[in-house]
């Protein structure tokens, strides 16, 4: 009777408890959606023969997690959707330093992290779209621009709470300073006539209905909904041309530092920057690929071709919390 | 709080024959409970005063206040549609009860954050309603459904069923005898309602209250759909925004500890109340009958409730999944089937620890407030539970892989990091709140004179147990393994933190969709969800009416 309780017991127990990784098995944290990663690692399977394990969450989440696993974590890459977190998991040590001439060559200083620790794969861009019936090109300008008392009651914004726009304002200081970002914030939050979105994808909609006429986004967001609503009255419009260029943001990876299967990791990465790869990895969400020999997505390139800016990602980090104070501030919510 | 058998002497009778067999696994599971809270409290060792500073100048008075005004609407709104329902189905007759005794809890398979897009879709700038009525009159404003308002409907939608199962615990097991009491003593039906019956089931809307405001304090999801900010807000605006999360436990704690007082608050006002009283009832023959204009009111009443609460959203998303087109429902059988493994696996293990430390709170009631500290993590912000339960489980972990190591030389990979064993303790502590409110509650319908009775003719300890405190307070266990499985399935951030490789739920489907903006092709999934607790809480609910009409 006791060895059947016993044997019970064991048996629920390893049932209930955590299975080993395979060798031949890479695991990946990865804050990008499963439908934006599973298919480009069931092709590097296909082609290698590597499988790969991975689990999705919110990066500062994943980032707690590797902290709390120590060297016993079975990750052996983390996939970021922006250059903040990158940042933060580069600060907090959970990834390493890679030294690869391929990456290097493929990706540009900019897109990646001065000690090498991260390497953007994909860029999206932060732009205005404006609603064609109201507003022509030539009266936008850049984004400070739309501070302008003109735009009073036209602006249309997404939440300050969305890391994209903590991005965006990040960059702000660290090209003008704080206080002149504090200036162009709150004459952002005195031109929107209604409550901040809480996605890209209400604010344009709401552009097209006439709440407002202008507002900023992330590209492949409008790229959806022109795919979704293709007589939506809404362009694109490239800002600060003649200036620093369109506010540029990455998503990308780093190896763990405790990473078990370095070498093997360090292979994927390369590879997701190759050219085979950049284009699969952009096309899936409609973004643009970081390695610049690598031409964009037929149905991006038809936005048009832009100055993007080249102010180091890293900054976005190092100047989030600031954005973020800076936001607070102002009202904008 | 139970009613105390007076004299001293039945008192010494009654402690000696404590059986402490049932104390050492409820402190263990009080322990395990706690584990969030003391993560949290440790979190104070390292201050963030600039964070904090910035915090309170700019952020926390607004956020506080909304915060208040969201549970001032969503508890009026909660207990008015979830008593009023309970009774209508438990104690009355009228055309299409027996339909909407069941069909009513329906709306607890909808997770908040899908009621909150559906409505938004529905009823924003650029849904289907305002741009009709657009048409219709051209020149008409823009109206913001965004403010305290809209997301308060939301959650009273989301919520009521917590009020709802439990005060139809409570009317149920009420008895006709107060009632037909006091109408011989003169009192009209509606006055004996609220003056009797509504009085007597304080412990069960207490209970079912304490759920919609943890519940409320906790989301995320919802309120963020409607950019509406609560407290949860800057807790995680510290952890994700100003990357600490420290600070970001530190504002939980406040956050848990403004509960906690709420809740020994409660307790004092219910402490010289007593609600025991007879567990059997009538049957049907009882209820009261509503006929003619009234039964056709309450139907109507309930058809309102019903479709806004379940038929409606369920039908805006089978026409996005409709028009989505994304992979086939099929695909999510097997999400399905995790979701609902895991979702079983945690009702059973959440009840029988909830049976167990109700019992202990009623032998040992200095053990009240472990008791309450166990609860709290259903008041605590998903994801800084989920963190609070990893880093302590890790933590030890690590410590005896380390030992094994050093003792043995051979070194194991971990066991209980990505483990299932941790999924399911950490969705334990989590809906103990949920379980054990509906326990509690019925445990006080056991008079001290029964399980006096019951010592006297020696059974004891684990034999009381089995055969008192279990058969009598099945309805509760019932409804406790009800609400915890479903909240279980529609849990997002622990699942998401702690779930093993390839254990992917239907929440976590919803999630990666809706993080993307893809709120169409959300709605597959979302139905797969709705379905996948359906026939759970169909069979469940059955069940409960089923042996009260025995």
């Amino acid at each position: 009777m006791t060895k059947k309780i016993l044997s019970l017991v064991f048996s629920v127990a390893a049932l209930l408890s955590a299975l080993p990784a395979f060798a031949s098995e890479l695991v990946v944290y990865s804050a990008r959606a499963e439908q934006l990663i599973k298919p480009l690692f069931d092709a590097y399977t296909a082609k290698t023969g590597v499988k790969i394990q991975y689990v999705t969450d919110k990066e500062p989440v994943l980032l707690e997690r590797l902290k709390a696993e120590g060297e016993r974590t079975p990750a052996d890459m983390l996939i970021t959707v922006d250059a903040g977190n990158l940042w933060l998991a580069g600060e907090a040590g959970v990834i390493q330093p890679v030294v690869s001439e391929t990456l290097e060559r493929n990706i540009p200083a900019h897109l990646r992290d001065p000690q090498n620790r991260w390497f953007g794969l994909s860029l999206r861009a932060r732009t205005i779209v404006y609603n064609t019936d109201k507003v022509k090109p030539a009266d936008l300008g850049t984004y400070a621009d739309l501070a302008d008392p003109k735009w009073k009651g036209r602006l249309l914004l997404r939440t300050s709470k969305k890391v994209y726009n903590q991005s965006l304002v990040a960059a702000l200081i660290a090209e003008r300073g704080e206080a002149e970002a504090e200036k162009i914030v709150a004459g952002w939050v005195a031109n929107t006539p209604v409550e901040p979105f809480s996605n890209d994808a209400q604010a344009m909609e709401a552009v097209a209905a006439g709440v407002g006429d202008v507002t900023m986004v992330n590209t492949y967001y409008f790229g959806k909904l022109m795919e979704e609503k293709p007589a939506s009255p809404l362009a694109i419009f490239w800002p600060d041309q003649d200036g620093s260029g369109v506010h540029v943001n990455v998503s990308g990876a780093g190896i763990t530092t405790h990473a078990k299967h370095k070498e093997e990791a360090v292979k994927l990465i390369e590879w997701l920057s190759s050219a085979e790869a950049q284009s699969l990895f952009a096309s899936l969400n409609m973004e643009y690929p970081a390695n610049p020999e690598v031409p964009a997505d037929e149905r991006v390139a038809a936005w048009g071709g832009f100055k993007a800016s080249t102010l180091s990602v890293a900054k976005y980090g190092e100047n989030q919390a600031a954005a973020i104070k800076l936001m607070d501030r102002v009202g904008y919510k | 709080m139970h009613a105390e058998p007076g004299g001293p002497s039945s008192r010494s009778r009654f402690l000696a024959s404590r059986p402490s067999g049932l104390l050492l696994p409820a402190a263990l599971i009080a322990g395990v409970a706690a584990l969030p809270i003391a993560v949290l409290l440790y979190s104070f060792l390292s201050p963030e005063r600039e964070i904090w500073g910035h915090l309170a100048e700019h952020v926390l008075p607004d956020l506080v206040g909304n915060t208040l005004l969201l549970l001032a609407c969503v508890i009026p709104l909660t207990s008015v549609i979830g008593i009023g329902m309970g009774w209508l189905t438990a104690a009355c007759d009228y055309p299409g009860r027996k339909f909407f005794a069941w069909a009513l809890t329906l709306p607890m398979a909808v997770p908040p954050y899908v009621f909150a897009f559906v409505y938004l879709g529905l009823l924003d700038f650029t849904g289907p309603v305002q741009t009709a009525i657009r048409k219709v009159f051209p020149g008409s404003g823009f109206v913001d459904i965004r403010n305290v308002f809209g997301v308060s409907a939301i959650l009273s939608l989301a919520f009521y069923p917590y009020v709802y199962l439990l005060c139809r615990s409570a009317f149920l097991t009420q008895g006709r005898t107060a009632m037909e009491a006091s109408q011989t003593l003169g009192l009209s039906t509606t006055r004996a309602f609220f003056r009797v019956c509504v009085p007597m089931a304080r412990p069960w809307i207490a209970a079912g209250l304490t759920l919609v405001c943890m519940e409320t304090l906790a989301d995320f999801g919802a309120v963020s759909i409607f950019n509406y900010d609560t407290f949860t807000t800057a807790i995680y605006k510290a952890w994700f925004g100003l990357f600490s999360l420290n600070a970001a436990s530190q504002l939980s704690a406040v956050l848990v500890a403004f509960v906690l007082a709420a809740l020994v608050l409660e307790q004092r006002f219910r402490a010289r109340l007593r609600f025991t009283g007879a567990e059997r009832t009538g049957g049907a023959q009882l209820r009261l009958r509503l006929t003619g204009v009234r039964g056709w009111l309450a139907f109507a009443v309930s058809a309102l409730v019903f479709a806004l609460a379940f038929a409606l959203p369920c039908l805006q998303l089978l026409v996005w999944a409709w028009e989505a087109a994304g992979p086939a429902l099929s695909r999510y059988v097997g999400l399905g089937t995790n979701t609902l493994i895991l979702g079983l696996l945690t009702a059973a293990v959440t009840s029988a620890a909830s049976l167990l430390l109700a019992c202990a709170r009623r032998i040992a009631p200095g053990s009240d407030w472990l008791v309450k500290i166990a609860t709290l993590g259903y008041a605590m912000p998903g994801t800084i539970l989920a963190v609070g339960i990893f880093i302590p489980a890790a933590w030890f972990d690590n410590a005896m892989l380390d030992m094994i190591s050093a003792a043995t030389g051979i070194s194991l990979s971990p066991f209980i990091q990505g483990s299932l064993g941790l999924l399911v303790t950490a969705y334990a502590v989590r809906f103990l709140a949920a379980g054990f409110g509906s326990v509690d509650s019925a445990m006080q319908r056991i008079t001290p004179s029964i399980t006096d009775a019951a010592r006297t003719m020696g059974c004891r300890g684990t034999a009381l147990l089995r055969r008192v405190y279990l058969p009598m307070t099945r309805t509760g266990l019932l409804t406790a393994a009800i609400l915890v499985l479903v909240d279980v399935m529609k849990e997002l951030p622990v699942t998401l933190m702690m779930r093993p490789f390839g254990w992917d739920t239907l929440a976590v489907k919803i999630y990666e969709f809706t993080s993307e903006g893809e709120w169409r092709l959300a709605a597959a999934p979302a139905l797969a969800l709705i379905a996948a607790g359906l026939l759970p809480i169909m069979l469940l609910t059955r069940k409960t009416e089923a042996r009260k009409q025995s």
